[in-house]
């Protein structure tokens, strides 16, 4: 079965979990062989930008040793044959530049959303 | 001792939306000024105290149980239980009981107490502001 991830729900609780869960899950996903994408939709295509992250926060007397940086586990995504989508209108929208997005990643128009899903068994949006 | 008191009520529970660590800086950030905080946890915000939340490794990370180092929000107030002694200043953490009823999570780490909407109101009575951090 073929699955499309799609995640519009962006940087809801990076720190708690270290990464985005979806982009989490389908990781997990593909390595015990499911045939997984992902596509970015929304305020989620801030997380094709490549160079992210921070440097983790400080609670009191608690500190954040491995924040999540959510570029690196897209690049991790892409590296492990998974393919990541990104709607190039809400990537237009926010601003950002081609030269910042990360590379191996595939934009695509809106009108372009029904030919995908024909592609997929399943759509699951996050 | 500062006499400036804020308190908060946090709803949302752990790990699922960035209400909750947006809550846990302002905290930091009021006992980083010597202010005295007051905390009610109130619907899936009890179990942000509770006591069997379990780090763990993490293979798509690469990382060891150790490396991992996963966040969990007990170990944030039991933190801010510690800067607020350094500081000097009270920090106050009190359970809904009746939340807890519902969830199971009545195992929670030393210095949280168990109250009612009652103690939040008195809370809000002697503080200088109150802060309601609610479910969306």
């Amino acid at each position: 079965m073929k699955v499309l991830q799609i995640i519009q729900s962006a940087y809801r609780c990076i720190v708690e979990e270290q990464d985005d869960p979806v982009i989490w899950f389908a990781q997990v996903l593909k390595s015990g062989d499911g045939d997984v994408d992902i596509l970015l939709k929304g305020n989620a295509v801030n997380y094709a930008v490549n160079g992210q992250g921070g440097d983790g926060i400080i609670l009191g007397t608690w500190q954040q040793t491995c924040p999540a940086k959510v570029d690196q586990d897209l690049h991790q995504a892409l590296n492990s044959g998974l393919k990541v989508y990104a709607i190039a209108e809400d990537i237009t929208l926010r601003g950002i530049p081609e030269t910042k997005l990360i590379s191996g990643i595939q934009k695509l128009s809106r009108k372009e959303l029904p030919n995908l899903f024909e592609e997929y068994d399943q759509v699951w949006s996050w | 001792m500062s006499e400036i008191t804020l308190t908060f009520l946090v709803m949302d529970g752990p790990f699922e939306q960035a209400r909750t660590t947006t809550a846990f800086r302002l905290i930091d950030a009021a006992l980083n000024k010597g202010y005295n905080v007051n905390v009610f946890a109130y619907e899936g915000g009890v179990s942000l105290s509770f006591a069997e939340q379990k780090p763990h490794a993490n293979t798509v990370h690469g990382r060891s149980f150790e490396e991992e180092n996963h966040p969990l929000t007990k170990d944030w107030i039991a933190a801010l239980q510690e800067k607020a002694k350094l500081k000097e200043c009270q920090f106050n953490w009190t359970n809904c009981g009746l939340c807890i009823d519902e969830r199971g999570v009545g195992n929670v780490i030393y210095g949280c107490s168990r109250g009612g909407p009652k103690d939040f109101w008195q809370w809000a009575i002697q503080s200088n502001s109150t802060l309601v951090i609610g479910t969306k």
